[in-house]
């Protein structure tokens, strides 16, 4: 595996003059602004990784009069908080980027939905949005965003759930197919990224997208803002190029006692010191959206997963079983082992518990509680048990 | 209590009266007040001309949509596991201190409500809380206590 080293990047919250990105932007045919994703092998921020120039390629082909763009910056992964800062700091790229996305897509029409976690920002951001209606009339071309609010719902970040709660309902994730790009947001096309991405994208069109393939792997390409926390003497947002090894993070982000790092938060997974060397921090390695939380041996991994547990029992849309009972019951299963109410192989029957989840549960949300379960389980069972 | 009064046409005028307007509707209503009243929940309904179980429906889904009555200051704990490494429990021992009420409980002048809630995005700043919408964060039991008194003599 190619390992690229740790190195720190300046393109997301490099400032630019945003007009000229964009005029550059609306010369290019629809086709092009794609051709430059897929060349760019850009996947998406958010944590799934699904790559921008096919999401944007198959919106592309649906024929529709009206489509979206829906820019999800419903950030509520734990130890995630890279989605605020950007927003904070360069809206106007991601406001940009959603118009690239429209043009790309053939969408008139975006849509910020926002998590009610954030709504102190969006004073700011309405000013800020005034200027880029503005400059987009300059430019004259036809391009709208609107800021919608969430009101407090984890599960708001899976997209189909995302557009429910746009539409006024409950939070619940859709069957899927059809998928966003064929029936997304009032079932239209709809072509829905992470802020992140909207702000690679539009990096990609400035710099072109061979200029973005210098950076990173061939499975993970270009830079990434990680949100970086826990036990760390230096917390905060880094931009870092994709390819390093859990190792050379923890050289540089760690405390000198790191015991394990929680990559890509809750619905991420748990890496124990013995294989800091071996873990790559990408697609081909443990994937993230940007969280990476560090602990170090002072703390206790079953108040990790407990806490962890607890948050998908809380968060879980109820709407399935795998995920509503799953998560109850894994919660109560690893408070009975540590009360020794149940026997330690107990685990192991939780264990497939968390398999049957992955593959039975509807949406992303209870799939991926087995991710940081397993991780946990296995790499630190003692802990769990005594 | 409060009465709703002209508050929910006025929202459905500028909101629209569509199903999608529900969230901004009900989301300005808890701006206001804090909370969902039945009356409440039950005139909005009328305005969109939907059931009134719809709209329950969809405000018991979302955690800031109240359906409970909460104080004029709603102060919601992180309660995610950095901000639980980082002293979150200090934090709420010195607020229950302060206004005298438990995780969960508002206090009896309906001024603050206390409760829990899942991660807000200031791991890097733990631990912290939000007033309202207001974050505050890197907080301490000394930091926390000076913000609340500002808050109680508001």
């Amino acid at each position: 595996m190619e390992n690229k080293g740790l190195n720190k990047v300046d393109l997301i919250f490099e400032k630019i003059e945003p007009k000229e990105v964009l005029i550059k932007a609306f010369k290019m045919s629809s086709a092009e602004i794609i051709q430059n994703m897929l060349d760019s092998g850009l996947k998406g921020r958010g944590g799934a990784g699904f790559p921008t120039g096919l999401k944007w390629k198959y919106t592309a082909a649906e024929k529709s009069s009206e489509k979206y763009i829906v820019c999800n910056a419903d950030e509520g992964e734990p130890g995630t908080f890279k989605d605020r800062e950007i927003l904070e700091r360069v809206s106007d790229k991601v406001h940009g980027g959603m118009a690239i996305a429209g043009k790309a897509i053939g969408a008139k029409m975006g849509i910020v939905y926002l998590r009610g976690e954030y709504r102190y920002m969006l004073p700011k951001l309405m000013i800020e949005l005034d200027s880029f209606h503005k400059m987009i009339k300059e430019i004259g071309y036809d391009f709208n965003i609107e800021y919608r609010m969430g009101s407090g719902a984890y599960i708001c970040g899976e997209e189909s759930a995302l557009f429910e709660s746009i539409e006024g309902k409950r939070g619940e994730p859709r069957n899927k197919p059809p998928y966003p790009t064929v029936s997304g947001v009032f079932d239209k096309p709809t072509s829905i990224n992470n802020v992140e991405t909207l702000v690679t994208a539009m990096m990609i069109i400035q710099h072109g997208a061979k200029n973005f393939t210098q950076y990173g792997t061939k499975d993970s390409r270009g830079s990434k803002v990680f949100s970086v926390s826990g036990d760390t003497p230096t917390p905060g947002i880094f931009e870092l190029e994709l390819g390093m090894t859990v190792q050379q993070f923890v050289n540089v982000f760690g405390d000198g006692d790191t015991k394990a790092v929680q990559v890509g938060g809750a619905s991420g997974f748990c890496v124990p010191r013995k294989k800091f060397a071996e873990t790559i921090i990408g697609f081909e390695g443990v994937p993230t959206g940007g969280s990476m939380k560090l602990f170090n041996s002072s703390r206790s991994m079953y108040n990790l997963l407990h806490n962890y547990l607890d948050f998908f029992t809380e968060e879980s849309c109820g709407q399935c079983t795998p995920c509503r009972v799953g998560c109850q019951q894994l919660l109560k299963g690893v408070e009975k082992v540590k009360k020794g109410e149940a026997k330690s192989t107990y685990l192991n029957e939780l264990m497939k518990l968390a398999d049957s989840m992955k593959i039975a549960a509807k949406c992303g949300l209870g799939q991926s509680v087995g991710n940081a379960f397993k991780s946990i389980v296995g790499n630190f069972r003692e802990e769990i048990i005594y | 209590m409060y009465q709703v009064g002209n508050l929910v046409k006025e929202l459905s005028d500028k909101h629209g009266r569509m199903r999608e307007s529900l969230m901004p509707i009900l989301q300005e209503i808890v701006q206001k007040h804090n909370y969902l009243t039945d009356e409440a929940m039950v005139e909005v309904a009328r305005e969109l001309d939907i059931s009134a179980a719809e709209v329950y429906g969809t405000a018991s889904f979302y955690t800031f949509l109240d359906t409970q009555v909460k104080g004029k200051y709603v102060i919601r704990v992180c309660k995610t596991i950095t901000c639980s490494m980082k002293g979150k429990s200090d934090i709420i021992q010195t607020l229950e201190d302060m206004l005298k009420i438990k995780i969960g409980e508002t206090t009896t002048d309906k001024q603050f409500s206390l409760i829990e809630t899942n991660c807000i995005g200031w791991c890097h700043k733990a631990p912290a809380i939000l007033i309202n919408e207001m974050p505050y964060t890197e907080l301490t039991p000394e930091k926390v206590s000076t913000i609340i008194k500002d808050y109680m003599q508001k």
